[in-house]
């Protein structure tokens, strides 16, 4: 496997402007000869279909949903980067590159992310053009928000539901394609198999979810903008249809898999409450902001009323660690420590999972029609689910996986291992190293979609003109049995155990083992864990029904049967980076004050690994990270 | 200490979009279900059950489930995403209902959605309706900077209530004409407040009317069933604002 970034020649902020102008073109009237496929309708997807659909390409989008405006990326609450600077506080492209390599913890691209925030800019340009209701100032101008890891307010945000608004953009260029005729949608449509011809993407295997019926369909190239995989862990900020297989199938046919064990676990979700649990809510980090998170110094007043606590019983710790940055940390920092507060047994709550996050404070300051005006709809939320009120009692809290930084690999122009695969948004592993900053993943999908591929993928097409096959070619054919065995083989298995009762197990092991802090011997104990659970999984699995129609049980024992196999590739991974960094902790690797450390000289590296075939371990490869603009620190939120 | 009950559900059962469908009745299954549930953990255990026993599990239809992306949606008890106000199906929280209560589950009811298996339609007409003109075009590329339209906070703010709806269709399931009014004139509001929406008024009103009536959704006649049931406080004042922009719209195109 050969990873070659193809970073562009000449000093950082030149490096995107000369790689445009390096790019062959594809000229008007042979943009429309040419087919491609976008598997995924959230920001990167959707962005990328529309934006090409525009230029005249031919597009194919797929989504498992039963709308494109669905898709993931809808469930977004705070807030979008951008270094606009309208604020004056001294932002800039160089600061938010600095910040998201730091934030990162050194384990990003330096030329990718210096792009990201130089195209930053133009996202709120063009979002505000679709008619993105971003907030606003009384005098009509775009008003900022602060979050975490960053000392400016570069944040733009439409109330809670930012993610929503930018994806209804999206869908709204999408839409207006679809009306022209140069995208065809595929709703409630599955990738299940990825196809290569000679070592080039040609085009996908799909489930209709309705009908059963599986198809092919070909391209010149293929986009991937599938999301991330954070259900892994079943209990997630995701979606319950959010899933590998997309990704994993790709990888199964080449494309390396960068850094699979870096997740982020996010600090402010709402605690478990029993296993009936189905996913796990997150509480905007916007809500740091004001919000001042605590336990009781005592033991002993953890199952108080939290308003029996006296003031000075109350341990700020972000605030008392971190006098800089206080409840600003980045997230993995606020995870962490949230943990370690619980594991001392000064938890709260009836698992004595959680932690206080309060307002009393910001409604004595700003009055409560100002709290309700910036978090009104999250508070509202937090009450239907727990049934406590906010405004008189503090939120309880506790840390859950939310996103994950590693995904396929890909070079500068967002092409992985494999010819003619292109892969987006949080799918691929870009930008973030080893922990994303809040609010960087929306600016990311859609700088991926609107202003990154519209360029490499003409490179691609300009330079290689790849073919496209007919969906008859043996290969499609065999990919196409694949699938069909597969599915026959999951609903003749007729065991005894259901889908979910195995997701539940694998979730469980990776949560304990390769969750928010690692270490060897359970990463060791993971990797024997997960093959016997496979194993059951495919001797005793219950799925009911057929393939032949709509079945849910169906859909869910495919995704189940590709975590199965992942989860053991990521605690794999996290088990050969032997050194912490970012949301990648592991025991073995911290200071005194319980800090990750980093070991530069081993581990400066993306880890890229690639499939070997059935029963073989995969390799491990290596792209160095090197940097010459933002030097090595300890990061350093004090 | 935490509540538990024993409920009694009636369940819609389809195949497909041919069968006819019926009731069905479970008790056995849905014994001990926690008050912390929500309303669709509840349907999983449910199901998790009917597996266990060989039976096939209640199709319905959830994402996000935390009310934003639209895509839970059930008839419980005759309203539309259930009994709480400005809440979705999976926001809904088992803490409403209490031992022996007796619960009616089933899809949305309107000609535009035909059932694909149980509690799952299709809603694509909705999708329809914005496809006609639900956007401003504009190509990307060619935006100029964002602060150079100043928008007044009140028109943005506006702007965002409308912008909003989830695209859930919970409106059509509740309105005695199944009329998607209320969504078409959401979606209408965000685009025609803006500034940036202005240039396509017309053709967008026009266009978006039009392909409503064309997806077989059927007329307004007031009962305003469509505001109580959305759970993104959609308000009605919408559709009058739809239908005026609409009588302007012929008339200049007249
Ligand atoms: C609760 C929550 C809040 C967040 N808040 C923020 C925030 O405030 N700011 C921020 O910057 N980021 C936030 N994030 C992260 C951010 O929302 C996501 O990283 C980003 O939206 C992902 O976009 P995407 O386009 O890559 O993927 P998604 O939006 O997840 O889209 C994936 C698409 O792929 C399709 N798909 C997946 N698998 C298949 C398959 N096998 N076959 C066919 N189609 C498939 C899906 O149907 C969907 O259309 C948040 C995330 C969560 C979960
Ligand atoms: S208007 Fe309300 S009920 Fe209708 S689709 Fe939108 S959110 Fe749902
Ligand atoms: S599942 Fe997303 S709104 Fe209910």
């Amino acid at each position: 496997m050969i990873l070659d970034a193809r970073i562009p020649e000449g000093p950082i902020e030149k490096k995107w402007e000369n790689a445009k102008f390096g790019y062959k073109l594809v000229n008007p009237a042979n943009k429309r000869k040419f087919d491609i496929i976008v598997v995924g309708s959230g920001l990167a997807g959707g962005a990328a279909a529309a934006t090409l659909a525009e230029l005249g390409y031919n597009v194919a989008c797929f989504c498992y949903q039963d709308s494109p405006r669905r898709a993931h990326s809808i469930a977004a609450q705070g807030g979008i980067n951008a270094a606009k600077n309208y604020q004056g506080d001294g932002d800039s492209v160089y600061r938010l590159f600095y910040d998201t390599v730091k934030g990162g913890d050194y384990r990003s691209r330096e030329a990718n992310v210096y792009r990201l925030a130089q195209v930053s800019r133009n996202i709120i340009d063009q979002a505000t053009a679709m008619g993105v209701p971003f907030a606003r100032e009384y005098g009509g101008t775009l008003a900022n928000r602060s979050f975490g890891g960053a000392q400016v307010s570069r944040t733009f945000y439409a109330r809670g539901q930012t993610g929503q608004q930018l994806l209804l953009g999206a869908y709204a260029g999408l839409s207006r394609q679809i009306n022209s005729g140069k995208v065809t949608m595929f709703t409630r449509h599955e990738m299940l198999e990825m196809v290569t011809h000679e070592g080039r993407a040609v085009g996908i295997v799909t489930r209709d979810m309705v009908s059963g019926k599986i198809e092919s369909h070909a391209g010149h190239s293929v986009l991937m903008a599938t999301g991330g995989y954070g259900n892994t862990f079943y209990l997630s900020t995701n979606a319950m249809g959010c899933n590998v297989t997309a990704a994993y199938r790709a990888y199964k046919k080449g494309a390396g898999f960068a850094n699979p064990c870096y997740t982020q676990i996010h600090p402010t979700c709402i605690p478990v409450s029993g296993d009936y649990q189905s996913k796990l809510t997150l509480m905007s980090e916007s809500l740091r902001n004001d919000g001042r998170i605590w336990v009781p110094k005592n033991k002993e007043d953890c199952k108080k009323k939290p308003e029996q606590i006296a003031e000075e019983d109350r341990d700020y710790y972000l605030e008392r660690k971190y006098p800089a940055f206080g409840n600003l940390v980045p997230r993995d920092v606020a995870s962490r420590n949230a943990k370690l507060m619980c594991d001392e047994g000064r938890g709260v709550g009836a698992t004595g999972f959680g932690v206080y996050l309060d307002f009393a404070d910001a409604i004595g300051r700003l009055g409560k029609n100002l709290v309700e005006e910036r978090y009104g709809n999250l508070f509202e939320m937090y009450e239907r689910i727990t049934g406590d009120d906010p405004y008189t009692t503090p939120m309880k809290i506790y840390p859950a996986v939310h996103y994950t930084m590693g995904g396929l690999w890909v070079d500068y122009n967002l092409q992985s291992t494999v010819d003619g695969l292109f892969v987006l948004g949080e799918a691929n592993f870009s930008d973030h190293g080893a922990n994303r900053l809040g609010a960087s993943a929306l600016m990311q999908g859609l700088a991926d979609g609107y202003f990154v591929i519209p360029y490499t993928l003409g490179n691609y097409l300009g330079s290689e003109k790849p073919e496209k096959l007919s969906t008859d070619h043996a290969v499609f054919k065999d990919a196409e049995k694949s699938c069909k065995d597969r599915i026959e083989k999951l609903v003749s298995i007729d065991g005894k155990r259901t889908v979910d009762s195995f997701h539940k197990e694998l979730g469980l092991i990776m949560w304990e083992h390769c969750g928010m802090a690692r270490n060897e011997s359970g990463l060791k104990k993971a990797l024997e864990l997960i093959p016997a659970l496979r194993e059951e999984f495919w001797k005793d699995v219950k799925v009911p029904g057929s393939g032949a129609n709509l079945n849910q049980s169906l859909e869910k024992a495919g995704r189940v049967a590709d975590f199965l196999e992942f989860g053991e590739i990521m605690c794999r991974d996290a088990l050969t980076r032997d050194e912490s960094c970012g949301g990648h902790f592991r025991e073995e690797h911290q200071t005194e004050e319980g800090e990750a450390l980093r070991v530069d000289e081993r581990f400066s590296h993306a880890a890229v690994w690639e499939y070997k075939g059935e029963g073989n371990e995969p390799t491990r490869h290596e792209e160095p990270m090197t940097f010459e603009h933002v030097k090595f620190s300890s990061r350093s939120y004090k | 200490m935490s509540r538990t009950m024993n409920l009694t559900l009636n369940v819609w059962r389809q195949k497909d979009s041919k069968d006819s469908g019926e009731f069905e009745k479970y008790t056995e299954e849905c014994k001990d279900i926690s008050e912390h549930m929500s309303f669709l953990e509840m349907l999983d255990v449910v199901n998790e059950r009917l597996i266990e026993k060989g039976k096939l599990p209640i199709a319905f239809d959830s994402d996000c489930r935390e009310g934003i992306c639209g895509t839970c949606s059930m008839v419980i008890n005759g309203r539309p995403h259930g009994p709480w106000k400005k809440t979705t199906a999976c926001q809904l929280h088992m803490r409403e209902y209490k031992d022996g209560d007796v619960l009616y589950i089933e899809p949305w009811r309107a000609k535009s959605f035909p059932v694909l298996q149980d509690l799952m339609v299709d809603r694509e007409a909705l999708d329809s309706i914005v496809q006609a003109g639900g956007y401003i075009s504009t190509n990307c590329g060619s935006a100029p900077d964002a602060n150079s339209i100043q928008i007044g906070k009140e028109i943005s703010d506006a702007a965002m209530d409308a912008a909003a709806c989830i695209g859930c269709g919970a409106c059509v399931a509740a309105c005695p004409n199944s009329s998607a009014m209320l969504f078409t004139a959401a979606k209408l509001s965000h685009m025609n407040t803006l500034p940036q929406g202005k240039p396509e008024v017309a053709k967008r009103t026009i266009a978006m009317v039009e392909a409503m009536d064309k997806a077989g959704f059927g007329n307004c006649s007031n009962h305003l069933e469509c505001e109580a049931a959305c759970p993104k406080d959609i308000k009605a004042t919408v559709i009058a604002e739809m239908n005026r922009g609409y009588a302007k719209a012929s008339l200049l195109k007249r």
